[in-house]
């Protein structure tokens, strides 16, 4: 069955980036905007995985990935964060919130691809 | 620029311009009102998203230049540097520079560049410590090497890892059992499951993890491709990884430590009960589970080390030994023809089975024809050597050349324990020896050239040797010029080969220097430039069944690939047929098989053509090419073939099926013919001829050219 990755960004360009690179890889895209358009999304939509952004109006990616881990649907679900060079403590931030694991932009595809196999199998 | 990178720049061009209009506004609030916090996030959070997508579309310099604005605009965030009027001027003056950036005329001159420096050096200014700048983490996050993308091919040695879970690593979504899956990827890897920790049913919480395990992986990957694997858990679980193998240590294989001492490393016994034990001197093992001192699972893994490591010093004993052992190859060579002698008559032995339809026999047959493969991959085995036996030579050769062209060039070999036929071994010394020189000679630049643009003086030929399925896969790789492209046509259209107006594809383009006697070179040096060279090496992998092909690229160099069958002896082929004749097709060639209908032959009013998909795919016609007497059938089957990066197809009446060969050579009467390789003999006795594909479609492009 096809997998599907929710990709939560404010950044249009960054979603685009991230939905075209993963769709092509066979991967079902559902895109939300910020953390509060993605929990009202998961309602729903029941996806596989999660990319989030951290930087985020209305809700950041930390809190988003405290609440979707209260969600008992998706305690389990691997959850990857996007963060800069320099954020080494929001990796510690996301991790402590319940995050699978990071990627540091500016990445290229190939990396993101690598990421989700490594978490998702 | 890839179309995808074009349509992302061109998509945050327009995002980079709304978010800069927002952080005009945004900015001129937070001049009226300097305390407002939430103003300072939303700057700090455009400039942010500047940063982030402009360096993944591409925009490096936009990535670069916002990070340092970003910076300043964190310290304001934190109360470390207020928001005055300076900054705000400041900032404006940054997003009109961002909007120049953005505009492609502009992009890349040179007093951009220069006002970005500018600008920059204003905002560093804000930053009360300059000094302590947060600067750029280069590895902070994944390494490349977590993908595999870069890392070179090292030497294979093997690891004991220690990997245990966090508790609650299931609540961070973590699946531990990936991670394992990751490094069985990497190579021979064992892995021990530690369950004594779990809990009865009762009082066991099942989304915690109780389970850790011990694991021994052989790799050539290095120490940082396997830490990179646990990336994501190493800060809350437990990974110890220690070498207990480098892959050179030539020692007795019994030599490796003791089972006390590998549990005493791994912390899984104490000194002092190792020493009370050893006085009782029953056996270890056993003696420490009885009393209770180290769990049985614990023994297990290590012995199972002990195991590994003993095992794989064996065979790097043992392929050292068959340097020093010599047995004639005449000897080897006459195993391998009874053997495929064995194969041949088991083809038959299974045909008759059938045909008999009697159980019995089919059971024997079955297993008879296992016995015979194991005996075919054991004999073919011993005439397996290393590819690093040749490596070593082809060290000093460069070192040689070098030295001789006044150019400093480094040859870096990978995959010496590469095991490749002895013979195709042999037959490779010469085309390999070419392609290294032409590597020396016109790929890599004087150390000057080199430097002046900005690569080190030092050149560097990579010479490696991987398998792959039935093939082994030797690539030579120089950083050097790369190839000329508009020379190598100027060259070719002056020979003859090709018409100035012809538009070739940049791999039909670099296939042009395997040509007789090509050469763009103007001066002949000592070493190459004659003309002689890469259409000899042609010759020469062709006649080790094998494809070669080009790749470079202007000012990076160049890479030539050679796909070599692992051995000579035996070919998987697919068998055909046409009137009563049976031919063979090396099978790693074959795309497809298509059918081909009357109809559809009529409809291309004899010529021959089929479309496959879209694409149109010329086709020869077997029968007539070998004069074979009678009709076609009225369907007949294509064999879609690859050659050199073309699909050609061959029409026959039928195809069989796929067919392991032994292939005998047609004797020395026959050595003219074209577009046959050897025969083989099927399982009712009779002879199928082995189709040389490439020199099939030379023939008949020949002839069909001297026609027109």
């Amino acid at each position: 069955m096809t997998k599907k990755i929710m990709t939560v960004d404010d950044s249009a360009s960054m979603r685009q980036m991230v939905g075209f690179t993963l769709r092509q890889h066979g991967y079902d895209i559902v895109e939300a905007v910020n953390g509060a358009d993605a929990l009202k999304k998961l309602e729903k939509e029941k996806i596989d995985m999660m990319i989030t952004d951290i930087n985020m109006p209305e809700m950041d990616g930390i809190n988003l990935v405290r609440k979707v881990r209260e969600n008992p649907s998706y305690k389990f679900i691997p959850i990857i964060i996007l963060t800069t060079e320099y954020q080494t403590e929001k990796k510690e931030e996301g991790k402590a919130a319940g995050a699978t694991g990071w990627i540091v932009k500016p990445f290229r595809p190939d990396q993101l691809v690598g990421v989700v196999r490594k978490v998702m199998g | 620029m890839s179309d995808e990178l074009q349509q992302f720049r061109e998509a945050f061009k327009v995002e980079a311009s709304e978010l800069l209009s927002e952080l005009e506004a945004t900015l001129l609030e937070l001049e009226k009102d300097p305390g407002n916090m939430d103003a300072v996030s939303s700057i700090f959070r455009s400039f942010h998203t500047l940063k982030g997508s402009g360096g993944m579309c591409g925009f490096d310099d936009i990535s670069g230049f916002t990070h340092q604005i970003e910076t300043v605009y964190d310290l304001v965030r934190n109360w470390k540097i207020e928001a005055d009027k300076g900054l705000i001027d400041l900032t404006l003056a940054a997003c009109d520079h961002i909007r120049d950036m953005l505009s492609s005329e502009l992009s890349g001159s040179e007093a951009l560049e220069n006002r970005t420096t500018d600008i920059i050096a204003l905002f560093r200014r804000l930053v009360p410590d300059a000094g302590k700048a947060p600067k750029l983490l280069k590895k902070a996050g994944l390494a490349e090497d977590v993908l595999g993308a870069a890392e070179p091919f090292g030497k294979l040695a093997t690891y004991r890892i220690r990997f245990r879970p966090a508790g609650d690593v299931f609540l961070r979504g973590t699946n531990p059992l990936l991670l394992l899956q990751e490094l069985r990827e990497m190579g021979d890897c064992k892995v021990i499951a530690h369950t004594e920790n779990i809990p009865a049913l009762g009082s066991m919480d099942p989304e915690q993890c109780y389970v850790y395990w011990d694991i021994v992986l052989s790799t050539t990957r290095g120490m940082n491709v396997i830490q990179d694997v646990f990336i994501f858990v190493q800060d809350d679980s437990e990974v110890v990884i220690d070498m207990i193998d480098d892959g050179e240590t030539m020692l007795e294989a019994e030599d490796y430590r003791k089972l006390g001492e590998i549990l005493i490393e791994k912390k899984d016994l104490k000194k002092e009960d190792l020493e009370q034990i050893l006085r009782e001197r029953k056996l270890l093992g056993e003696v420490l589970i009885e009393e209770g001192l180290v769990e049985p699972v614990s023994i297990e893994a290590a012995l199972t080390e002990q195991e590994r490591v003993k095992q794989i010093r064996e065979t790097r004993q043992k392929i050292d030994a068959m340097m020093n052992i010599r047995v004639a190859s005449r000897k080897l060579d006459k195993l391998v023809n009874l053997v495929g002698e064995l194969v041949t008559i088991q083809a038959r032995l299974t045909q008759t089975a059938l045909r008999r339809d009697d159980p019995e026999l089919l059971l024997i047959s079955e297993e008879v024809e296992r016995l015979i493969e194991e005996l075919r991959d054991t004999t073919m085995n011993i005439r397996m050597l290393p590819m690093g036996t040749t490596f070593g030579k082809f060290k000093r050769l460069v070192r040689d050349l070098a030295d001789g062209l006044g150019k400093e060039v480094e040859l870096v070999t990978e995959g010496a324990e590469t095991e490749l036929d002895k013979t195709v071994i042999e037959k490779l010394n010469d085309p390999l020896i070419h392609i290294i020189r032409n590597c020396v000679d016109h790929g890599i630049e004087p150390p000057e050239a080199r430097r002046e643009i900005g690569k080190p003086r030092k050149g560097t030929i990579r010479l490696s040797a991987v398998h792959s399925g039935a093939f082994v896969v030797i690539e030579v790789r120089d950083d050097g010029a790369g190839l000329d492209r508009d020379a190598i046509c100027a060259k070719a259209v002056q020979r003859g080969l090709i018409h100035p107006d012809d538009e070739l594809s940049e791999r039909e383009i670099f296939n042009l220097i395997l040509a007789p006697g090509f050469t763009t070179s103007g001066n002949v040096t000592s070493v190459s430039g004659r003309g002689v060279g890469m259409d000899v090496v042609k010759k020469a992998v062709d006649n080790l069944r094998g494809l070669i092909s080009i790749d470079s690229a202007a000012g990076e160099g160049t890479t030539i690939t050679l796909n070599l069958p692992l051995t000579l002896a035996i070919i998987e082929g697919l068998l055909v047929k046409v009137g009563q004749d049976n031919f063979v097709i090396p099978l790693s060639m074959v795309e497809e098989c298509i059918e081909l209908s009357e109809r559809t032959v009529e409809e291309r009013h004899g010529r021959n053509l089929v479309g496959v998909r879209g694409q149109i795919v010329p086709y020869i016609r077997l029968r007539d090419q070998f004069s074979i007497n009678g009709a076609s059938p009225p369907i007949q089957q294509i064999v879609i073939v690859n050659a050199e990066d073309r699909h050609v197809g061959f029409a026959v009446d039928s195809v069989i099926g796929e067919h392991q060969t032994v292939i005998k050579s047609l004797g020395k009467f026959y050595h003219g013919v074209q577009g046959i390789s050897g025969a083989t003999i099927l399982g009712d006795g009779s002879v199928a001829l082995i189709l040389d594909m490439q020199q099939l479609i030379q023939l008949v492009e020949t002839a069909e050219n001297a026609d027109v």
